[in-house]
């Protein structure tokens, strides 16, 4: 064990995971590429599953979290399919994945 | 077989109807087959009950009692009894009759029969059910398939013959609706069969006139019909069957064993000679397209046979001896002058008139010289298949002619017994006497 | 009475000839032409000839009997109609009345099946008309042995059935078909109060509490408690008397409904022979015979009858002398002397009213076989002015016509002398002097235009045209046979009812007296004694006026010294046109009662088109009209409504739409916005989130009003489906 690992604490957890978080959610805002966008929501799932082992290993010390974690994990992978697919069928219509051109569903 | 005989009366019919849906359109010859086949086992089954009814008994027969909507102690509940089972026998005998007559249709012919076969199940049911509810029910039944019936597959003005008869009759079901709904709250169980507790409140002399007023002006529309435009042959019967209805009204009214014993034999009577007389109309408007008293002439030279069937129609409607209405119309009478003398003398004398016009219809249509544009019109003798409609209904009012007891003996004890009730019901009111 | 015979032949004497009927009804077109035409008459002769022997077996059988128990019965059909009190039974019986009745109906019918076979020989239609014969003969049996009223009213419409069916044979003719409806619309009024008779004999006896019983031997004992109930302040008694009476009229046609008698002519002769002259006309008087315990108990009815009766005897002997048709001089000598039968009823001689009927039976039924012959002889012409000389032509129908003729004239010792003679003095001892005196005038009458026939037809240098002339000839032997029995007939019948006065023993009437016991008492007591030479008197005279008036006709047909326009030319012609024209019976008939019919028809048929039908019609109209106010209401306020409601949710729409803009990046920037705006409810207070809500709520509603006022129609188009509208390829 490190003193250095001792030092850091809940805190330094939850400020790595608010940097991913805001990563992902201005990837996710700003990203026209329907890709970057999903990447996106992997950076922000990401940030929840650093929250998530933190809160765990910092109160319970329990595995509760990491269980959740990879559920998490689980779940982004499925998502990923699932948003690639999509991506693929917006492409195979539109020929482009830019999420711009793609407003069929304008009202 | 006791208990399900009348349900299986009922329901083999649908069970027809549903078959016939089941099967193709195209099909046209297969779907009259099948219709005709659904309604032989009623027939049978009529027979066998006509062999196995109790004739001694004034109680309810081959009785299915069920309960079907217990809160308002409505039943599904069915049975004959002597009143009731000449009815049944009546329709179950006419069905595959008028499905042979049925023969010439080839417009939607699924849709004819389908319908033909639910309004028969409906007819059984209506003179099976002693539940009030149940029996409103299948009144109700019977009216949609008639609808259809007049207005898809009717003659010109069919939509308005149909929605005449469809508001006609409804008018009639609502109001006799009301009269079983005040029934109801008086009494609170609601089977036709416990008269007894029924208020019994009713002005017998007016239906007595009533009767007689039919007879006589029925028989007068009918007369009118050989000379006033556009002589139709139908009218001619549809109006004769309003003056023979009149003598069921007649002799109900007069509350005598032999008046209502003679109405319900006249209304057996009156089922099976009128359904040969529009049967015979019918077989001349498929060879001629028209029914015309005055386009014809002369048949009994080109169609003999014919002729000799429509002779015995027609004078069973004239009620001569030997035939079945003769029976009935003598009994109806003779009860009815025990209690109606002016009414009666109307409906005796009313014969002269009923003779009149069947006799100046045969002496138009059939008598004379043939008419000479019968070569174009093709009227060949009546063939095989009228003949298997006409001849049993004629066997059946001979029989009934010679021997009126066959019938007579499953009313006698019912009716009886009815007219006692009523007649106990009626101590307290005026019937009318004289 | 109390013990009936049983026995089950009787039967048979009906069956039989149904049984022929029904053979050749269904069969003879076929049999005809397969067999033959003799095949036909085969069968429908041998039934009625078993039949007569069965009935003559019968009339055996009752003549061993003692003459209080001369009574068979036969039930065949035992439960007929038993409904309550009333039990009646297809039952046949045989008493003295019925018996004569049924030799009559079996024996001289059977002679005229017999000369059919020669008159109709060269018809098409013989089967149909052997068919209709044989069920002629079922009928009218069953009337005569029907053990009941309703059995006998079977027989009585069953005769006049066959009746209208044969007086129409030759349907092609448009008169013939005419007269068979008229014979039946005629016998149905008289039928109509018949069946009225039978009603109030049943209702009378049910209301007196005896009983209710149409069975005859029944009713005799019970009869006379008819007395006891009326109804409209008469007897009922007198009543069921005159509602008898009244079928009676139609069926023996007497007036005022004997006018379907002449047209019935218009039938085959062998059928005038049988139904108008020999059998069913004579059905009323019969039913009167049977009925006598009714008749009897009523005073009034019996005065009714015997001046009908007497009425109708000289009437149709008037209208008979200015005939010049064959057929219709017998005809209303027919009518005529069913008066006399009818007159016999009513003055109480029933026995002597069926006697009359008796051997009216032989000798009308030869002259109308004889006038069949003459005609066909002359093929087919009825009008004797065409006719004459044919006495050396056709001597058995000459010989059998004239001895007829001498016996309808009243000449002694004919049969028709002791029956007639038998009536009239039975009216002038019953106390009937002028209907006595009308009856003695007919019998001149009767005489004049009989003999007047024979003269015009048999007598003299022929008239007939060349043709005709040559083809004259005798009928053959199977025609002449029928006539020259019925003629020995006429001749001899009259000995059975020899009268006491002339030293007979009136074997006749004494045959009948079990049955009609009681009914001729107030005339028997009178003949007694002492009015002997009242009879002889009476006698002479109507011998004498019998022979005045063939003298009369001798002088003005054959001798032609007076000639006929003496008397046609007297009064101005007035009284012979009224008489030639039948006194206009008709065209009255025509004018009144078919003309008020029509116009009632008219008046009943209008009534339903014009009437019930607008009155239908306008309750459907208003309900129209009510359903127009009630749809116009609908459209304008409900649909209005309902209509603003959804244009509003539209136009609110329409501007919340825009909203969705489909860029995946606005929707997230308002995810994000929202999930942060979320973050601050939960510090809102409770009080403060319902405003808050409320807020949104009204902002929204703002927005939804300013776009509703702003919309213009349609706000909204329905969605054009895919598919609806073809596409070009």
């Amino acid at each position: 064990m490190s003193i250095a690992l001792l030092d850091i604490g809940l805190r330094h957890f939850l400020l790595v995971s608010l940097v991913v978080f805001a990563l992902g959610l201005y990837c996710v805002l700003t990203r026209k590429n329907a890709i970057g966008i999903l990447m996106g929501v992997e950076l922000i799932l990401n940030s929840a599953n650093i929250n998530y082992i933190a809160f765990s290993h910092f109160s319970s010390g329990r595995y509760d979290g990491q269980i959740f974690a990879i559920f998490v994990i689980m779940l982004a992978a499925a998502e990923a399919v699932i948003g690639l697919a999509i991506v693929l069928g917006i492409y195979q219509n539109f020929a482009t994945i830019d999420v711009e051109a793609t407003d069929n569903l304008q009202g | 077989m006791e208990h399900s005989v009348l349900s299986l009366m009922i329901f083999i019919p649908i069970a027809g109807m549903v078959a016939i849906l089941c099967l193709p359109g195209q099909a046209q010859d297969l779907v009259k087959k099948v219709a005709l086949a659904f309604t032989i086992p009623p027939l049978l089954l009529g027979i066998w009950l006509f062999l196995n009814f109790n004739r001694a008994t004034p109680e309810l027969q081959f009785v299915v009692k069920v309960p079907w909507i217990a809160a308002y102690n409505i039943e599904y509940f069915v049975g004959v009894d002597g009143i009731s089972i000449s009815m049944v026998l009546l329709t179950a005998l006419l069905c595959p009759i008028c499905i042979l007559a049925a023969w010439g249709i080839d417009r939607a012919v699924k849709g004819y029969f389908a319908l033909f076969l639910l309004l028969d199940a409906a007819m059984v049911g209506v003179f099976c059910a002693m539940d009030f509810f149940l029996f409103y029910i299948f009144w109700e039944i019977m009216l949609l398939p008639m609808y259809f019936l007049i207005g898809v597959w009717g003659g010109p003005r069919r939509e308005y013959a149909a929605i005449k008869f469809f508001l006609y009759t409804l008018f009639g079901s609502v109001l006799m609706l009301l009269a079983m709904l005040a029934l109801y709250f008086s009494v609170t169980t609601i089977d036709p069969g416990t008269g007894e507790k029924m208020h019994f409140q009713l002005a017998p002399y007016f239906l007595g006139a009533l009767g007689a007023w039919n007879i006589v002006y029925g028989a007068l529309c009918a007369l009118a019909q050989c000379f006033i435009e556009p002589k139709d042959m139908k009218k001619l019967v549809a109006y004769s069957s309003i003056s023979h209805m009149g003598y069921v009204m007649l002799g109900m009214a007069s509350f005598t064993p032999q008046g209502i014993n003679g109405a319900v034999l006249q209304m057996f009577n009156h089922g099976t000679i009128t359904a040969m007389l529009f049967l015979i109309v019918g077989v001349i408007y498929d060879r001629a397209h028209h029914r015309r008293i005055d386009g014809f002439g002369g048949l009994a030279s080109v169609m003999p046979v014919y002729t000799g069937v429509m002779a015995l129609a027609f004078f069973a409607a004239m009620g001569l001896p030997g035939l079945s209405a003769f029976i009935s119309e003598v009994l109806v009478l003779l009860g009815a002058w025990q209690r109606y003398k002016i009414p009666t003398v109307m409906g005796a004398a009313t014969v002269i008139l009923t003779a009149g016009y069947l006799l100046w219809t045969i002496q138009q249509m059939f008598l004379g010289k043939p008419r000479e544009d019968y070569a174009q019109m093709h009227l060949s003798e009546i063939n095989a298949r009228e003949l298997c409609m006409l001849i049993p209904i004629g066997v059946v009012v001979l029989i009934l002619g010679v021997y009126p007891h066959a019938v007579l003996d499953l009313l006698n004890v019912s009716l009886l017994n009815l007219n006692k009730i009523v007649l106990a019901a009626a101590q307290g009111t005026a019937v009318a006497l004289h | 009475m109390e013990h009936p015979f049983e026995v089950s032949y009787l039967r048979w004497i009906v069956l039989l000839p149904l049984l022929g009927a029904v053979v050749n009804g269904i069969l003879g077109a076929t049999l005809q032409k397969r067999f033959g035409k003799n095949a036909i008459s085969l069968i429908a002769c041998s039934v009625v000839g078993v039949a007569f022997l069965c009935a003559v077996a019968a009339f055996l059988h009752i003549l061993r009997l003692g003459p209080e128990h001369r009574f068979l019965l036969d039930t065949l059909v035992a439960p007929w109609i038993h409904i309550g009190d009333l039990k009646v039974d297809i039952a046949f019986w045989v008493d003295p009345l019925s018996a004569v009745m049924i030799l009559i109906v079996t024996g001289i019918g059977g002679l005229i099946h017999v000369y059919s076979i020669g008159y109709m020989h060269d018809d098409e239609s013989y089967w149909r008309f052997f068919t209709f014969l044989n069920l002629f003969t079922a009928a009218m049996l069953t009337l005569v042995l029907g053990d009941n009223l309703l059995l006998l009213f079977v027989g009585w419409e069953g005769v006049g059935l066959c009746s209208y069916a044969l007086i129409g044979f030759w349907y092609k003719e448009h008169a013939n078909t005419t007269a068979g409806n008229k014979a039946f619309i005629v016998n149905r009024i008289g039928d109509a109060g018949f069946t009225l008779g039978i009603f109030t004999i049943f209702w009378g006896l049910n209301s007196a509490g005896h009983g209710t019983t149409p069975v005859f031997r029944e009713l005799v004992p019970v009869a006379h408690y008819l007395q006891t109930v009326s109804v409209w302040g008469i007897p009922a008694a007198t009543l069921a008397a005159l509602f008898l009476f009244i079928g009676a009229t139609g069926k023996s046609a007497q007036i005022p409904l004997y006018v379907w008698l002449p047209d019935a002519m218009a039938g085959p002769t062998p059928v005038s022979a049988l139904i108008h002259a020999a059998t069913m006309v004579t059905a009323g008087v019969y039913m009167m015979a049977r009925m006598h315990f009714v008749f009897s108990l009523a005073p009034v009815a019996m005065n009714v009858v015997a001046t009908v009766g007497a009425l109708t005897a000289i009437f149709a002997a008037t209208i008979g002398l200015a005939q010049n048709d064959i057929k219709r001089v017998l005809a209303y000598s027919t009518v005529s002397q069913l008066g006399y039968m009818v007159l016999g009823v009513g003055v109480g001689a029933y026995a002597a009213a069926i006697f009359h009927l008796l051997t009216h039976a032989f000798f009308k039924a030869c002259l109308f076989l004889g006038s069949g012959s003459v005609i066909h002889a002359m093929g087919g012409e009825q009008d004797m002015r065409k006719m004459g000389g044919l006495r050396e032509k056709m001597p058995y129908t000459f010989m059998t016509f004239f001895i007829s003729t001498l016996a309808i004239a009243g000449l002694p010792p004919l049969s028709g002398f002791f029956s007639k003679d038998e009536i009239l003095w039975k009216t002038f001892s019953g106390g009937h002097p002028f209907l006595w005196l009308l009856g003695f005038a007919g019998a001149g009458m009767t005489a004049f235009y009989m003999f007047r026939q024979v003269f015009m037809t048999f007598f003299g240098e022929s008239r007939a045209d060349h043709h005709t002339q040559h083809h004259l000839h005798e009928s053959p032997p199977v025609m002449t046979y029928p006539l020259i029995i019925l003629a020995t007939g006429a001749v001899l019948a009259g000995f059975l009812g020899v009268p006491a006065a002339l030293g007979g023993s009136n074997r006749f009437e004494q045959w009948l007296e079990p049955v009609l016991v009681g009914g001729h008492g107030h005339a028997a007591h009178v003949t007694e004694h002492a009015v002997e030479s009242l009879e002889y008197l009476l006698m002479i005279a109507s011998v004498g006026i019998a022979v005045a008036g063939i003298l009369l006709a001798y002088q003005m047909y054959y001798r032609k010294t007076l000639s006929p326009e003496v008397f046609s030319s007297a009064g101005g012609g007035a009284f012979y046109d009224l008489v030639y024209n039948k006194y206009y019976i008709d065209e009255i008939y025509q004018a009144t009662f078919v003309r008020g019919t029509l116009a009632l028809c008219w008046l009943g048929a209008n009534f339903d088109l014009y009437v019930i039908d607008y009155l239908v019609n306008g309750a459907a109209r208003l309900t129209a009209f009510i359903a127009w106010l009630n749809g116009w209401f609908d459209n304008l306020v409900i649909d209005g409504l309902v209509n603003a409601i959804a244009d509003g949710i539209f136009a609110i729409g329409n501007r919340l739409r825009q909203i969705q803009t489909g860029s995946i990046n606005v929707y997230l920037y308002v995810i994000v916005g929202a999930v942060a705006a979320a973050q601050f409810l939960p510090r809102l207070s409770s009080e403060m989130l319902m405003p808050v809500l409320i807020a949104v709520v009204i902002a929204l509603a703002v927005v939804g009003v300013l776009a509703l006022l702003s919309a213009r129609r349609p706000l909204w188009r329905p969605p054009i489906l895919r598919g609806d509208a073809p596409e070009p390829h």
